[in-house]
């Protein structure tokens, strides 16, 4: 341990004025209808000069109110008690004014979604120079060459012509530059970043995270990353912070937090995650329950209701934050970046698994989380092993098959008018085949036309062209009643668990209502649907409750009930587990992975997410701009991606892992994806591809330019599009 | 801009004509600007009834009626909306009705103007005010004194407003207020400065009635949509740069919190139309709205229906003025 | 503030879970509760309680309707057997405002009823077929908002030969009040339609009236309620100006509109005769807008978000 033993004597010579953030047992309550809720809990932290700590936790943990509350942009309905201290300057309890000159000066903060976090009215150079002219005497002309200087600083072409553009006319990864530039503009001390790449793509989050290091380096800024995401806080952070429920529950530095957890959510966490670098057999291991309400918290321990370890001091004795048990000789005695933790038995952790603690799901844990009153519907995982001996997935019937579809949006102008003034090709000439029992993952960044496809196969989205056939039928030119006995069989489950089911309907009408339209809710509407929810792990007593009674995962699992209601043999997933935190996502995964085995489904999983999908998926379709750019097996695809395409967006998703994830090779792409209403001739990909940019010469970049290539197989159904591929081993 | 101007306009005409044929029905089809000669006793000669008809052009179909109301072909050069001529009164060839609208319109402008010029600008105030205290007590005074405005008849209020009027001239024995018209009888022998004093005195009452009444619906309207961008994220951030509140508000909520006031401008026109015809009753004012309540008491259709059809074009005219408008406050719509 | 608040209600989402658990709420229940926490629509509910009992039963018991007596006394001031006095012609004012709060409750509540009917249905229709439906849909509701409300509706009532009844002159502001309904619902059915529970009932073969009367009207709920009470408050306000304007209902009968017309130049003489029916008038549209205002808080679907 000669690394830490070198941060050790690092650490000793710092004083204590290097400390720039020092937050000190920091309490946030909102008075609501049902009293008082309790969103931030005795969070205490310090940041010292150019550091990086994540803070990370799940929606509800507390994370973003807590650097609200240190920027003083709570509303003031809210009681925020205990300290912070900016430089040392004790921020809580300043008036606007005193607050007005700490904010952007010596501490700026990003927020997470780029599209609503700029003024639409102004120019982004106006904006920029606010935040220059709010803290310092120059001119505008000064203040508008610094902008310019931050534009270019942050990584956007073109700054001089970019700084009179309007918010609207830049992409979402562009503008939450402009808005790292507003926080590089003082030089300020800290910088807060609340889930800074989460409304972003992938590709493009890879860009943005480089901006904010970059950012980091100019500036000499310490910052606060928040973000739900752990791979992201692998590569970018030096310390991390666990929240859950209003609570710091772990902290320490990344490797004590992410190799070594002494709590058992972190530890739970990192097991529900599913890893780009795992493999397909590797079952996921879910944390049982949901969050407590912050309105209700559990006495002791919060995390004692989902706890498998959980015993009788964990539901009457809440465990501070101490030093973590650890092994002999790893002891970091720097009182900053010490590894802590808020657990009674954490030292029965030290050479635990998240398989060992939470591995039996179906067992004692989802049991022993059960009545302690914090999740109302134990999320009770379920858990045959899949089958084995089945034919290979080439082998079986084809149920669904698409040929060169093709599906063109009109584009209208705003107002009255409405004039059709161009058209966005969502998809043009996307051909794949649905196999009976197997996964099919289609994926790709969004405006990709992966959702449109979806819709397209199941004649929700008129065609422009092509045809999509149903066990051989063609379907594209059904009317609304001749679909009506083929939806039976092709049912969709969707991204948002809140959106996508209806308010004002109980759950059991809910479920029922696939049953009604197709006049079979006669008297064992009821039975089945006691069924359906006892199916995807629900307690079957609760189909008088609405949804916003649910969680979120508990929802998703509603959804899928009802799409199963009328015994379907394909289900179109898209992005199911997308809205989910990732101690639910891995329950919904797993339920997913056990229906299939046991009702013999086909899956079309629309996915953003390869991680989710290298776990799920049989075969793997990747999209770009309204094509196909490759498909192969998920073994094939990950192993040895073919196309620049997949290539970069496998490089660009994050491992949760520190050291995997700062040593490993990357294939970045530069740019944002084009509009689909007006995509590059020949190969879509070609202005952003690594390789035509760097490895090509004029005339191969010549066959890109003009020659649209083809999907053709490179042997044992490995497919893909690209004149010059070349498989290259990523892991 | 100019095409988009151009292409607006022409999209407005089939909305014009559609009304004209809405308006057609509910005045020429429906009424009988004859009942009263009809019904008079004793019973007047079949003939005058014959020659009225002839003249009013009843005598003819009712598809004949409105193509002959609308173009004016096959008329005797009194009739045709496109040719400027909006057909002849029941009251008789001496009440030309374009010419009288003409003055009746000059008279409701000023009082419309500066109403509409007033309760916009206290309506902003009040509700970027209500929207930056939300729930303190001045929020609650603003809502209450809003809600109220927005409860009272208007002719009650007009009524009430003119009597307290006139009850301060009583008290003080003076004449403070001018309770009737829109100018004093004499006019002609004052100097344009008189002349100028003479109007605005008449104008402060029934201005101030219009005003409260508009003023109500915007400043409810103003506070909401102040509050969603003083809740917005650009508003978070451009505190977080360290701008003070008051600046933020000023320079980033106000200007994007009028967008959406721009919307209502077809309700709040037709509002200020209706609070015309009320004020101009109750304060005996001989402009637009008083032109209205005779054609209606005449049963004079062809007045009528130049009225309604001059509110109509009026309406869609400010609708095309403000969403011309929402181009300048907003970036994002373009108008190519 | 929007993660603030998802963000802190997310939390407090499974509040409601664990908090309703024993006690399950119907939307209806958790509408009500939140109703009551609202003073001020509270107390108008009240209030508009006590006018329809005045308006609708306590003409029952009281000895004099609207109507002329000739025992009564012309022109006389407030008394306990009048309480608002006599008109020159003899009658009792205190009847006559309760007999016009009657008639203006009566045409208010047709007028809501019919007009946010109507209006709510084509709205929903336009707005869940979209595209050339809709187009002409709004172009016919475009042609009813451009006439203001009161002169379309003093024409036609002005125009109409014979006398115009509570009923006709309902009818008439319903013909004219329906559009801006229509134009509300269309606007929430736009956003509703993109919904994916929209998109999970036609993937499950729901026709268009199934969508439309299942979920689509369910859930534009909110602000229809909302709109039809301000209907009623605005119904109110045209009926009574038109019986001023002279266009309304006609004598003998009595209008609220009516009674201020004849007294307008009473205010300061013979206060009894101006200010009752008036009154009335600011009494229900305020109670009106009160209760309507505690709906949208307790109907809103943001707050029943941050409930979840």
């Amino acid at each position: 341990m000669t690394e830490h033993e070198a941060e050790g004597t690092h650490v000793k010579n710092h004083n204590h004025e290097d400390v720039v953030l020092d937050v000190d047992d920091l309490n946030v309550t909102f008075s609501s209808e049902d009293g008082p809720l309790h969103a931030v809990r005795g969070v205490s932290y310090q940041v010292r000069r150019g550091e990086a700590l994540g803070i990370v936790g799940e929606s509800g943990s507390g994370k973003s109110v807590t650097s609200m509350a240190i920027m003083g942009l709570l509303p003031r309905t809210a009681k925020v008690t205990g300290s912070a201290r900016v430089l040392g300057q004790e921020v809580i309890g300043l008036n606007d004014a005193q607050f007005s000159k700490v904010r952007g000066q010596r501490i700026a903060m990003i927020f997470q979604d780029p599209l609503t976090s700029l003024n639409p009215v102004h120019t982004i150079g106006a904006q920029i120079s606010e935040a220059i002219l709010t803290h310092r005497k120059v001119s505008r002309a000064q203040a508008r060459e610094k902008s310019v200087h931050l534009l270019d600083r942050v990584g956007i072409p073109n700054p001089e012509q970019r700084v009179d553009q309007y918010p609207h006319e830049l992409s979402g990864g562009m503008r939450q530059r402009v808005v790292i530039a507003i926080a590089m503009a003082n030089e300020p001390d800290v910088i807060i970043a609340d889930e800074p790449t989460t409304a972003l793509d992938v590709t493009v989050q890879a860009q943005v995270l480089e901006a904010l290091e970059a950012a980091r380096q100019e500036t000499g800024a310490a910052l606060v990353l928040i973000t739900h995401d752990l791979g992201v806080v692998a590569g970018h952070v030096d310390r991390v912070a666990v929240m859950y429920a209003g609570r710091l529950v772990e902290a320490g530095t990344v490797e004590d937090v992410f190799y070594r957890p002494r709590m058992p959510y972190a530890l739970g966490l990192l097991g529900s995650l599913p890893r780009l670098d795992g493999g397909r057999d590797h079952r996921l291991t879910p944390i049982t329950g949901a969050p407590p309400s912050l309105l209700n918290l559990p006495v002791g321990c919060t995390f004692a209701p989902r706890c498998p370890m959980a015993r009788d001091v964990c539901r009457t004795e809440d465990p501070e934050l101490v030093e973590a048990a650890v092994a002999e000789g790893e002891r970091n005695e720097d009182p900053v970046s010490r590894h802590r933790a808020a657990c009674h038995f954490s030292g029965d952790l030290v050479s635990a698994t998240p398989e060992d603690l939470f591995g039996s799901e179906a067992g004692k844990a989802g049991a022993s989380a059960e009545p302690t009153g914090g999740a109302p519907v134990p999320e009770a995982g379920r858990g045959p092993e899949p089958e084995v001996g089945e034919p290979e997935p080439e082998g079986r019937e084809v149920l669904l098959r698409a040929e060169e579809l093709v599906k063109h949006f009109p584009i209208l102008s705003k107002g009255v008018l409405k004039r059709r003034i161009g058209e966005v090709q969502a998809v043009s000439g996307v051909s794949l085949e649905l196999r009976e029992h197997e996964t099919l993952a289609l994926v790709g960044e969004s405006g990709c036309g992966k959702s449109t496809t979806a819709r397209l196969l199941l004649n929700l989205v008129r065609l422009t062209s092509g045809e999509v056939h149903y066990m051989g039928q063609p379907i594209q030119d059904l009317s609304d009643k001749q679909m009506r006995p083929l939806r039976r069989d092709l049912q969709l489950v969707f991204q948002d668990p809140f959106a996508s089911l209806d308010p004002r309907m109980t759950v059991s009408d809910i479920i029922a209502e696939p049953l009604r339209i197709h006049r079979e809710a006669n008297g064992s509407a009821k039975r089945r649907v006691r069924e359906l929810l006892e199916l995807v792990g629900l307690n079957p007593e609760h189909g008088s409750r609405y949804p916003h009674e649910f969680s979120g995962g508990q929802r998703q699992r509603i959804g899928v009930a009802r799409a199963l209601s009328l015994k379907p043999k394909v289900l179109i997933l898209d992005e199911p587990v997308s809205a989910l935190d990732v101690s639910i996502q891995a329950g919904v995964i797993n339920l997913l992975e056990d229906l299939q085995d046991e009702l013999g489904l086909s899956y079309l999983f629309v996915s953003h997410d390869l991680s989710v999908v290298r776990h799920i998926a049989d075969r793997v379709a990747v999209m770009y701009l309204g094509k196909i750019v490759e498909t192969a097996t998920t073994e094939q695809l990950f192993r040895a991606p073919a196309h620049p395409y997949t290539q970069a967006l496998i490089s660009a998703i994050p491992l949760p892992d520190p050291v995997k994830e700062r040593t490993r090779e990357r294939i970045t792409v530069t740019g944002d994806i084009p509009s689909p209403a007006d995509p590059p001739s020949g190969c879509r990909f070609r202005t952003r591809c690594p390789k035509f940019a760097d490895g090509l010469s004029d005339a191969e970049r010549t066959l890109c330019v003009e020659q649209p290539p083809e999907l053709l197989d490179r042997g044992a159904g490995h497919e893909d599009a690209c004149h010059y591929s070349q498989v290259v081993e990523l892991f | 801009m100019l095409v988009y101007t151009a292409r607006r306009i022409a999209v407005a005409i089939p909305t014009l004509v559609a009304a004209s044929v809405l308006v057609f029905l509910m005045v020429d089809v429906i009424g009988d600007p004859l009942a009263d000669l009809r019904s008079m006793q004793p019973a007047p000669d079949p003939a005058t009834i014959a020659a009225a008809e002839e003249r009013l052009y009843l005598d003819r179909s009712i598809p004949e009626r409105y193509w002959l109301w609308l173009t004016g072909l096959g008329g005797n050069g009194d009739i045709g909306i496109l040719q400027g001529q909006f057909g002849p009164s029941v009251r008789g060839g001496n009440y030309v009705i374009g010419a009288e609208l003409w003055a009746g319109l000059h008279v409701s402008v000023r009082l419309v103007s500066a109403a509409v010029l007033l309760a916009l600008g206290l309506a902003i105030i009040s509700g970027v005010i209500s929207a930056m205290r939300q729930y303190s007590k001045l929020d609650y005074t603003l809502t209450f004194v809003g809600f109220l405005a927005l409860a009272m008849p208007t002719f009650w209020l007009g009524a009430l407003i003119r009597e307290g009027g006139l009850w301060i001239n009583r008290t003080t024995d003076s004449t403070f207020f001018y309770t009737i018209g829109a100018n004093s009888a004499r006019v002609d022998d004052m100097t344009g400065w008189q002349y100028f004093l003479d109007s605005s005195g008449h104008l402060i009452l029934p201005t101030l009635t219009l005003m409260l009444t508009s003023y109500a619906s915007w400043s409810r309207y103003q506070r909401t949509s102040m509050l969603e961008v003083l809740n917005s994220d650009y508003v978070r951030l451009a505190r977080s740069k360290g701008v003070r509140y008051r600046t933020v508000v000023r320079r980033h909520a106000l200007r994007t919190a009028l967008i959406p006031l721009v919307s209502v401008t077809t309700v709040a026109v037709a509002g200020i139309i209706d609070g015309v015809v009320i004020i101009e009753t109750v304060f005996q004012w001989r402009g637009l709205g008083y032109f209205f309540i005779e054609a209606l008491t005449h049963k004079d259709s062809f007045a009528i229906m130049a009225w309604l059809m001059l509110s109509g074009f009026f309406v869609i005219i400010c609708t095309l003025i403000a969403d011309l408008l929402y181009g300048v406050l907003d970036p994002r719509i373009r108008y190519e | 503030m929007s993660d603030i608040k998802s963000d802190a209600s997310n939390g407090a989402g499974s509040a409601g879970e664990s908090v309703d658990k024993g006690q399950q709420l119907t939307q209806f229940q958790l509408v009500w509760r939140r109703f009551r926490r609202h003073r001020a629509a509270m107390f108008s509910l009240v209030v508009l309680v006590a006018l329809t009992l005045f308006a609708f039963a306590l003409p029952l018991v009281w000895p004099y309707d609207h109507g002329v007596y000739r025992e009564i006394a012309g022109n006389q001031s407030p008394s306990w057997q009048h309480p608002f006095g006599t008109t020159n012609q003899g009658q009792d004012v205190f009847a006559q405002t309760m007999r016009g709060a009657q008639q203006s409750l009566k045409v208010a509540l047709t007028v809501s009823v019919m007009a946010t009917g109507f209006g709510a249905l084509w709205g929903a229709i336009a707005g869940y077929h979209r595209g050339r439906i809709d187009a002409v849909m709004m172009r016919v509701t475009e042609i009813f908002l451009i006439i203001p409300l009161l002169v379309a509706v003093a024409a036609l009532g002005g125009n109409l030969t014979g006398g115009t009844t509570w009923y006709a002159v309902a009818l008439i502001i319903g013909l004219f009040s329906w559009a801006s309904i229509a134009r509300l619902v269309r606007g929430s059915v736009l956003s509703l339609r993109e919904q994916e529970f929209i998109e999970a009932a036609r993937a499950s073969g729901a026709s268009a009236s199934w969508i439309i009367l299942r979920h689509l009207l369910p859930n534009a709920a909110g602000p229809i309620i909302v709109a039809a009470t301000l209907l009623i408050a605005i119904a109110v306000q045209v009926e009574a100006a038109l019986s001023f304007l002279g266009f309304g209902i006609q004598p003998p009968d009595i209008s609220l509109g009516k009674m201020v017309e004849g007294a307008r130049t009473a205010a300061f003489t013979r206060p009894w005769l101006f200010y009752p029916p008036g009154l009335i008038i600011v009494a229900i549209c305020l109670a009106i807008n009160f209760i309507g205002d505690g709906l949208r808080d307790a109907l809103d679907p943001r707050q029943t978000i941050s409930r979840r």
